[in-house]
C-alpha cells in the first residue's frame, strides 16, 4: 500500500521506558527475504515448509520460527518472495510478503535481552545469597553470622547495582517529573533494606534483608519481563501487518519503467498501476480504462469506472485494465493520511482509560510510604532508638512491597494474549483486554468486516442453459472479480463453456464476443444497454436481446453468523453500520439476524454515532477494516480489525484479527472478562497476603525469614492464579 | 567449621557458571523461538552439524 502509517509507540509501560530506546538499528544489510505464515502450528508444517522452499533452486538456507509465525529464507539474488509464495500455497500454506525493513526485530532483542540478563543476574545472586542467608535462620550464630552476612552483602550490593537499574531509572524519572509511581516505594524498599542491613551487619546485628531484597528485584523483574515479552510479541506482529504492505510502485520515465519504493515518488510522476494493484498515491488517471474497487475507503461494494481524467485518491484497488496515473498529492498530503488526522482526534477520548494497575498503584504507592513513615515515628517516639524504628520501617517496606502486584497484571496478560494469539488474535493495545471486559454495545462494518469482499452470484438459477453456458465463455476471458466469481460458480456447476468466438475484454467495461453471428457481451449495465440496479451485477447481452443481470452478493466471512449469535447469546447489543447502499446492508442485516443497522453511512457519521453510544453509557467495542471505519475505530471504547484491513484501520485498532474467521471475537470477549476477574483476584490475593503480614511488621515481630516467605507465597500463587486462564 | 572455606566460594563458583551459561545461551539466540525448538525435538530431519 502506499502511505504507511507507523505503528504508535506502544504506551509508556515501566517495562518500555526500561528498554534502551537509542537502539534503533537498521535491518541487516543482508536483507532476506522474510514471509509470514499465519497458518503455521505444527511440527509437520515447520519440516513441510522448510524442505518446501529448500527444495526451491536458488533458496541457499530457510529457517521457520514458528513463535512469529514467520519464515526466514536467505537465496540467490535474482530470487524473489513473489517466487516462493506459490511454493508455499501449493503446499497449502497461506503466505505473504513481509518487508524486512520494517521488521525491527534487532530493537526488540535488545531489550528484550537486556531484562533477561538483569533478571538471570538476580535469580543467581538471589539464589546465593539465600544459600546463605538459609544458614543463619537456622542458626548460625557470632562470627559465622557476620561472616554469612557479610558475603551476601559482597554479593547483593554490585548484584543490586546492574539488575535493578530499570526501578533507579523509573523512579527517577517519575520523581523528577513530581509524580509517585510503582517504582518508587520499590526503589525506597531496596534502598532502604540495603541500609539497614549494613548498618545491622557493621554491628553484628541479627537480621539482615540482603537476601529479600533481592529476591524482590528478582520477582518484579520476572513481572517486567512478561510484561515486556506480551508487548514484543504484539509489537512484532504488529509490525509484520505493516510490513506485510510491501511499498512499491512503477514509474514511468522516458522509455522504461522503474519499480520504485512510494516514498520516492513525487507530484507530476507518472505512476503505473496494474489490475490488483492498489493506489499508491491520489492522481488523475491519464490513459487506460478501467474499475476501481473503493470499498476500503467507502465501504461501498459497487465498483465505479476509471477513465482518464478521473480522479483516483490512494488506497483504492484497480480492478481490470492497467491505469496510467498522474500524481496530484504523495505520502504525507493523500487523501489517506488526511483520514489519520480524524483519527488522532478521535483517538484523545480514550486516554481518559486508567489500567486497573494504574487505579491499584495510585492507591498503593501513597498508601505504603504513609504505613512505614508512621511505624518509623511511631517506634521512633516509644523507644527513642533510631536503629529499631529504622529497622522496622525498612521491615514494612519489605513486606509490603508489590511483589505480587507488580506479578498480578502482567501474568495474567500474558496467559490471556497468548491463549488468544493461539485462537489468532493479536492484542495490539496494553488495556485492550481490560476494555473488552467491560464491552456491552457491539458495532460491526460490513465490507470486508463481517463480508469478505469476494462476490458470489445468486441468481445462477434463473439463466438458462445456453446463456450461462455463453456467459462462462465471456467470464473466462477476463479477470474481473465479477467475472472471477461467475466462472467459478458455473465451473462447480459443471457447466461447459459456449464456442464464443473473437473474444475481447474492453477494460473498464466488459467483454464482448460473437456467438453464431451475433454479438454476445457481458459487462457493465450501461455498456450493455441496462439500468443499473443498486445492487453488484454483471450483464449479459445476446444479441438484441434485453440484457439480463448476474446478481452478486458479497460472501459472507468464515464464523461471522457464530460470532453475531454467540455476543447476542451473551447479551451484548449487536449493531450494523456501513457505507454500503441500504439494499445491501438490509439483506446482510436480515442474514445474520441483526435488527439495528444503518446504511450509507460516512466516516465522520460511524464516529459519531459511537460517540453518542459512549454518551448514553455505552462501552461500544468496534469491528471494521477500512479507511472510512479509522475514525469509528479510535472513537470506540475498544476495537478489532482483520488483519486484511487497510494499515491505518489496523493502527487505530487495539485487536487484530489474523486469521479470516470471525468467530474468536465472542470468546475473546469472554476470555477477557476471566482475565481481569483474575487480576482482581490477583490483587486481592495481594492483599490479603500484606494484611497478614503487615501488622507482624509494624508490630515489630517480622524477620527476615517471614518477609521472604510472604513475598516468595504470594507471587508464586499470584502466577498460578494467572496460568489458570491459560 | 574450616569446610566452611572450601564450600563457599564452590557454591560461588557453581553459581557463577550457571549465570554465565545462561548468558551464553541469551547471546546465541536461543530464545528466540521457544515455540518452534519446543517442537523440532519431534522432527526425523535432525542436523548433526547445526549453523551457528
Amino acid at each position: 500500500m502506499s502511505a504507511r502509517l507507523h505503528p504508535q509507540p506502544a504506551a509508556a509501560c515501566p517495562g518500555c521506558l526500561a528498554a534502551p530506546v537509542q537502539d534503533i538499528v537498521p535491518a541487516p544489510e543482508d536483507a532476506r527475504i522474510a514471509l509470514s505464515l499465519p497458518t503455521i502450528h505444527c511440527q509437520n508444517c515447520i519440516s513441510a515448509v522448510e524442505r518446501g522452499l529448500m527444495a526451491h533452486p536458488g533458496v541457499q538456507d530457510a529457517r521457520v520460527n514458528l513463535t512469529l509465525k514467520r519464515a526466514m529464507v536467505r537465496a540467490d539474488d535474482g530470487l524473489t518472495a513473489a517466487d516462493l509464495i506459490p511454493v508455499l500455497e501449493r503446499l497449502g500454506y497461506e503466505a505473504h510478503e513481509l518487508d524486512p525493513g520494517a521488521l525491527q526485530a534487532t530493537r526488540t532483542d535488545r531489550a528484550g535481552r537486556d531484562l533477561l540478563i538483569r533478571l538471570a543476574v538476580a535469580g543467581f545472586a538471589s539464589m546465593n545469597v539465600m544459600l546463605l542467608s538459609v544458614s543463619v535462620w537456622s542458626g548460625a550464630t557470632d562470627a559465622t553470622r557476620d561472616m554469612f552476612h557479610w558475603i551476601s552483602a559482597a554479593i547483593t550490593l554490585p548484584a543490586i547495582g546492574y539488575a535493578a537499574q530499570p526501578f533507579f531509572r523509573n523512579a527517577w524519572s517519575a520523581l523528577s517529573a513530581g509524580r509517585l509511581n510503582m517504582d518508587v516505594p520499590i526503589v525506597l524498599a531496596i534502598v532502604l533494606a540495603l541500609v539497614t542491613s549494613l548498618w545491622e551487619t557493621a554491628l553484628s546485628g541479627e537480621h539482615a534483608y540482603f537476601d529479600a531484597a533481592l529476591t524482590l528485584t528478582f520477582f518484579l523483574l520476572a513481572g517486567r519481563y512478561l510484561d515486556f515479552r506480551t508487548r514484543a510479541i504484539a509489537r512484532s506482529a504488529a509490525e509484520e501487518l505493516a510490513a506485510l504492505e510491501v511499498p512499491r510502485a512503477i514509474r514511468i520515465g522516458g522509455q522504461d519503467s522503474h519499480e520504485v519504493a512510494v516514498s520516492e515518488l513525487g507530484v507530476g510522476d507518472l505512476v503505473l498501476v496494474r489490475p490488483g494493484g492498489r493506489m499508491p498515491v491520489d492522481g488523475q488517471v491519464v490513459t487506460g480504462q478501467s474499475e476501481l474497487d473503493r470499498s476500503l475507503l467507502t465501504g461501498e461494494t459497487l465498483p465505479v469506472f476509471a477513465g482518464p481524467g478521473r480522479a483516483v485518491s490512494a488506497g483504492e484497488v484497480n480492478l481490470t485494465g492497467p491505469l496510467t496515473i498522474k500524481a496530484t498529492a504523495v505520502g504525507q498530503d493523500t487523501s489517506l493520511h488526511r483520514m489519520a488526522d480524524l483519527v488522532a482526534i478521535a483517538e484523545s477520548g480514550r486516554a481518559h482509560y486508567t489500567s486497573l494497575a494504574d487505579a491499584a498503584a495510585r492507591l498503593y504507592a501513597p498508601g505504603v510510604h504513609f504505613l512505614s513513615a508512621l511505624s518509623f515515628v511511631g517506634w521512633y517516639l516509644w523507644s527513642g532508638d533510631l536503629r529499631v524504628a529504622l529497622n522496622i520501617a525498612a521491615a514494612v517496606l519489605i513486606i509490603t512491597c508489590p511483589c505480587a502486584l507488580g506479578l498480578a497484571v502482567p501474568a495474567v496478560t500474558t496467559a490471556a494474549s497468548g491463549r488468544l494469539f493461539r485462537r489468532g488474535m493479536l492484542i495490539k493495545h496494553g488495556t485492550a483486554l481490560e476494555r473488552l471486559a467491560q464491552v456491552d454495545t457491539v458495532v460491526f462494518d460490513k465490507t470486508g468486516t463481517l463480508t469478505t469482499g469476494t462476490p458470489e452470484v445468486t441468481n445462477l438459477d434463473s439463466f438458462s442453459r445456453q446463456d450461462r453456458a455463453l456467459a462462462l465463455a465471456l467470464a473466462q476471458g477476463s479477470a474481473h472479480p465479477l467475472s472471477v466469481a461467475l466462472t467459478k460458480a458455473m465451473q462447480d456447476m459443471g457447466i461447459e463453456p459456449a464456442d464464443v468466438r473473437d473474444i475481447t475484454e474492453h477494460p473498464g467495461y466488459g467483454t464482448e464476443g460473437t456467438y453464431r453471428g451475433q454479438t454476445v457481451r457481458l459487462g457493465r449495465a450501461a455498456w450493455v444497454g441496462a439500468t443499473q440496479g443498486d445492487r453488484t451485477a454483471a450483464w449479459l447481452a445476446v444479441g438484441d436481446a434485453a440484457p439480463r443481470g448476474f446478481l452478486f452478493t458479497d460472501s459472507l466471512r468464515p464464523g461471522a453468523t457464530e460470532a453475531v449469535a454467540r455476543l447476542r447469546q451473551s447479551g451484548k447489543q449487536v449493531m450494523l453500520i456501513s457505507g454500503d447502499s441500504p439494499g445491501a446492508v438490509q439483506s446482510l442485516a436480515r442474514r445474520l439476524k441483526i435488527d439495528d443497522w444503518a446504511a450509507e453511512a460516512l466516516p465522520q457519521d460511524k464516529a459519531e454515532r459511537i460517540a453518542a453510544l459512549t454518551e448514553q453509557g455505552h462501552r461500544v467495542l468496534m469491528v471494521g477494516d477500512g479507511l472510512n471505519d479509522t475514525a469509528a475505530l479510535a472513537a470506540a471504547h475498544v476495537s478489532i480489525s482483520p488483519a486484511s484491513a487497510l494499515d491505518a484501520a489496523r493502527v487505530a485498532s487495539d485487536i487484530v484479527l489474523l486469521g479470516q474467521d470471525l468467530s474468536p471475537i465472542a470468546e475473546a470477549c469472554d476470555t477477557a472478562q476471566r482475565a481481569t476477574r483474575r487480576i482482581r483476584e490477583n490483587f486481592r490475593i495481594a492483599t490479603l497476603y500484606n494484611l497478614i503480614a503487615v501488622p507482624l511488621a509494624v508490630a515489630g515481630l517480622a524477620t527476615p525469614l517471614i518477609a521472604a516467605l510472604a513475598m516468595s507465597a504470594s507471587s508464586i500463587t499470584v502466577s498460578l492464579n494467572a496460568l489458570r486462564l491459560r | 567449621m574450616s569446610i566452611l572455606a572450601y564450600l563457599i566460594p564452590i557454591s560461588l563458583t557453581l553459581g557463577a557458571v550457571g549465570l554465565l551459561a545462561f548468558v551464553y545461551t541469551v547471546r546465541s539466540n536461543q530464545y528466540d523461538d521457544p515455540e518452534g525448538d519446543s517442537r523440532r525435538i519431534l522432527s526425523d530431519e535432525w542436523d548433526d552439524h547445526p549453523r551457528p
